[in-house]
């Protein structure tokens, strides 16, 4: 296997371990008031991502360094191209992380409400946008060589609102939701948990209906029938269902491993498509970035090869770690005054 | 103004806020891990609640420095795409290295540690406190040697069929002494950072008396803790200069406003006029001291802005190769003048500490607020006068930051994204703010149980630390 090669594949994994952690903590987010029926139930939620939330966040970011690293051209016209999406999910990311270190710090109601509404928004809008974006980058767009030689994005940002990439948008939302309720019926206990389950059931649903129409169009728009694209979509269609199944008869650690079993073959399908290019021109093909024209020296890719072989599987081991130390679930009663801010003032409390 | 324009202050506005949180974060992390360290040891309560008090504030401070850090990886690709197609091959390494080795450790350790209080052995517990700040320490550590990088470009060749550089050798960009003399510049000032705001904060508990067995030790800790941040700084910030004068020679004469070339170079410690090099209103100078800070030597050549000026002509084609001279003139001094002034008072207030009890003089509560302000302000002075005084250039001798700025981002998505971040970031400064002062107002916690083997109060059917 070329490095090229090697380095697509694995930008690919981090998307993969981006999508599917940080998948079901914009799931969490949304989710927050439609599963809790009190501070204590909202408390216990937010709980659940407490330990993890910023790790899985840095997926993102190592995606992003390794994409420049690897490819700078991609990294380049992707990211000035996309440039009003990814502001968006920048600032999103900024309000939701703040949000929640936040929240819980005083007890009056009207703070606590409106970071709940903060992190609902800066949740769903990344969930959305990341499956427009990843769907206008399979679709195609506007690229062309300007003047300098380089291959840039020349299309507007109305551009990229179009069908198919809203289409792709609306799966990655609800199949993220729909990861979210799974994980809070996997990690919570009482009446969270049931909610959750009934959730899960109903958007998994939803988000089955988007997902296969947005495979089917994904398959029938390549130029020619690829016969492992067309197997991964199948693969994820039969994860899907299998998470289904396994929520439906409460079996909820399968469901778990299902529902990230299809973003895996989900966002492996979008790179397969992809492949050997990582952002095809919806102008010609003489304007395609491939994993050739936009790839740093092999110097540069057996560096970050050597110290991606290395780093990752402790990274792995150590993350993992975490959601062993935090396995068990966590419910409402356990959390210990759950109006009180450890910011109030002991007076304050007292006038609750 | 111009996308170029508006490029650079949003990446001003974004990179100084985001350093007002970054120094904190990693030296507060370490004095953390020492406290904790310290009730490891001795089982004495006041460590616990100096701790839980310290920790408390760290983590405020860290969300935003987390969340502004995010917007630092991507901007680069957003606003300067030119200048990441040319560095990318090799400023995007120690750019991943960086969230490979330090990110990942940083956030998955923190996480552990605030949420693993009941969960984990007391042993490991503070492990991960120490693997979390070692996770800040790596993450400085890359990207200073990729910020080094572009004041002294090393192993790289250019590829002039592809118009970018190239990486010949990772060893040389990760171990060259710029990378090096900056981050033993740049640790030791977090440490000196995090130390005052310690020390600011106890002192407005002891005099507040509130905690005064805690309050009286985390001063002093603060205080010893800037004195010996301060000579490393001093240290370090020495070699800095020498290396700058070697490798960025129009930089030095830059921060001294120093037209002509000169043997035993004054150095100016302040100047009323234009510094535009014609006779000053007014000035004070300090004779030959600028010709030992550049050269070792009093009696050194220091070379002037105009015979760099031509030289670099000769080099380099025609173009102005000057920076803003005001602006290198006086960040230079400002960051001199605001790390020294912090050191003073601290060596100030360890002297009236030494006669035991509370410090009387009307001076010393006013002084110990405005303590921590002083590394912040030397810091962002710091940050500016070297950006800043490299300009022209983006990558030194390389690429010039007006060839750098994304080709196909308007000015209008420029500056609309660079108000809704600062004044996002402005809410955000304004809620740390408070958050902050509600904590140092609250004091520590005495009123929990410490002694209770899980901590703070809790039994084990309900949780120490929930969000």
């Amino acid at each position: 296997m070329s490095l090229e090669t090697t380095w697509f594949l694995l930008i690919a994994v981090l998307w993969i371990g981006y999508f599917i952690l940080e998948g079901f903590d914009f799931g969490v987010g949304v989710l927050l008031p439609f599963v809790s029926r009190n501070e204590a139930d909202r408390r216990a939620v937010l709980t659940t991502l407490g330990p993890v939330w910023d790790g899985n966040e840095v997926w993102l970011l190592v995606a992003g360094g390794a994409t420049f690293a690897a490819f700078p051209e991609w990294y380049a016209t992707l990211f000035s191209g996309f440039y009003l999406p990814l502001f968006l999910i920048l600032v999103s990311l900024i309000v939701r992380g703040v949000s929640f270190e936040y929240r819980s710090k005083y007890g009056k109601a009207q703070w606590r409400q409106r970071w709940d509404i903060a992190i609902v928004i800066s949740s769903a809008l990344p969930a959305l946008l990341w499956g427009v974006a990843f769907a206008n980058i399979v679709r195609g767009v506007p690229l062309e060589k300007s003047a300098a030689g380089h291959i840039e994005y020349v299309g507007g940002f109305f551009n990229l609102l179009n069908p198919y990439a809203l289409l792709g948008g609306v799966v990655t939302l609800t199949v993220f939701l729909t990861h979210g309720a799974i994980f809070l019926s996997l990690k919570t206990a009482g009446g969270i948990r049931d909610r959750a389950h009934d959730l899960a059931l109903k958007l998994g649903l939803v988000a089955a209906v988007a997902a296969v129409s947005f495979l089917l169009w994904t398959n029938l728009a390549l130029p020619s029938f690829n016969a492992k694209v067309a197997a991964l979509s199948t693969g994820v269609a039969l994860a899907w269902v299998a998470g289904l199944g396994a929520t439906l008869k409460r079996r909820e650690g399968w469901a778990f491993i299902f529902s990230a079993s299809a973003i895996l073959l989900f966002v492996a399908d979008l790179f397969y498509a992809l492949y050997p290019r990582v952002m095809p021109s919806s102008l010609g093909a003489q304007f395609d970035l491939t994993i050739n024209n936009a790839s740093s020296t092999p110097y540069t890719l057996k560096v970050m090869t050597v110290v991606a072989v290395v780093m990752t599987p402790l990274v792995l081991i150590y993350q993992g770690w975490t959601y062993w130390v935090f396995r068990k679930r966590v419910s409402a009663s356990q959390i210990p005054h759950p109006e009180r801010g450890i910011l109030d003032s002991a007076t304050h409390i007292l006038h609750q | 103004m111009n996308s170029l324009d508006l490029a650079r202050w949003q990446f001003a506005i974004t990179t100084v806020y985001h350093f007002l949180f970054v120094p904190i974060t990693i030296g507060m992390g370490f004095l953390v891990a020492g406290l904790q360290t310290a009730w490891y040891r001795t089982a004495k309560v006041k460590y616990l609640r100096a701790t839980k008090f310290f920790g408390k504030l760290f983590l405020i401070n860290f969300a935003i420095g987390v969340v502004t850090g995010i917007v630092q990886e991507f901007q680069f690709g957003m606003n300067w795409s030119s200048y990441s197609r040319f560095v990318g091959d090799i400023f995007g390494a120690p750019l991943a290295m960086e969230g490979l080795l330090a990110f990942f450790l940083e956030s998955t350790f923190l996480g552990l540690w605030i949420f693993g209080w009941d969960r984990l052995p007391k042993k490991i517990h503070l492990a991960t406190i120490w693997l979390a700040s070692l996770g800040t320490l790596l993450s400085a550590y890359f990207i200073l040697a990729a910020n080094a990088w572009m004041q002294h470009p090393v192993g790289y060749t250019m590829n002039l069929e592809k118009g970018r550089a190239e990486l010949t050798s990772i060893f040389a960009v990760l171990t060259q002494k710029t990378a090096l003399a900056t981050f033993f510049h740049t640790i030791p000032s977090a440490a000196f950072t995090a130390g005052a705001f310690m020390a600011g904060i106890s002192a407005w508990l002891l005099v507040k008396k509130k905690d005064a067995e805690m309050s009286r030790g985390t001063l002093k800790l603060g205080l010893i803790t800037m004195l010996v941040s301060f000579v490393m700084v001093f240290v370090s910030g020495d070699i800095t200069s020498k290396i700058m004068t070697e490798q960025q020679p129009m930089k030095m004469a830059a921060a001294e406003a120093l037209y002509q070339t000169t043997d035993s170079a004054p150095f100016s410690l302040l100047t009323i006029g234009t510094l535009d090099g014609s006779r000053s209103v007014f000035q004070i100078d300090v004779p030959s001291v600028l010709s030992f800070l550049a050269t070792g030597d009093f009696k050194g050549t220091v070379k002037g802005v105009n015979d760099i000026q031509a030289e670099y002509e000769k080099t380099y084609g025609p173009g102005d190769y000057s920076p803003n001279i005001p602006l290198a003139y006086w960040s230079f001094r400002l960051m001199i003048g605001f790390g020294g002034i912090g050191f003073l008072f601290a060596l100030l207030a360890l002297f009236q500490l030494r006669r035991g009890g509370t410090p009387k003089g009307k001076w010393f509560l006013p002084a110990m607020i405005f303590l921590p302000f002083t590394p912040l302000l030397a810091n962002s002075f710091g940050w500016i006068f070297t950006e800043a005084g490299r300009q022209p250039w983006a990558v030194f001798g390389l690429i010039r930051t007006s060839d750098g700025v994304s080709a196909v981002v308007s000015a209008g998505s420029v500056l609309f994204t660079m108000i809704v971040f600062t004044l996002l970031y402005g809410v955000l400064a304004f809620i740390e703010v408070g958050l902050t002062l509600k904590v140092i107002q609250n004091g520590p916690q005495t009123e929990l149980d410490y002694a209770d083997p899980k901590l703070g109060g809790s039994d084990s059917q309900h949780l120490v630390m929930a969000y």
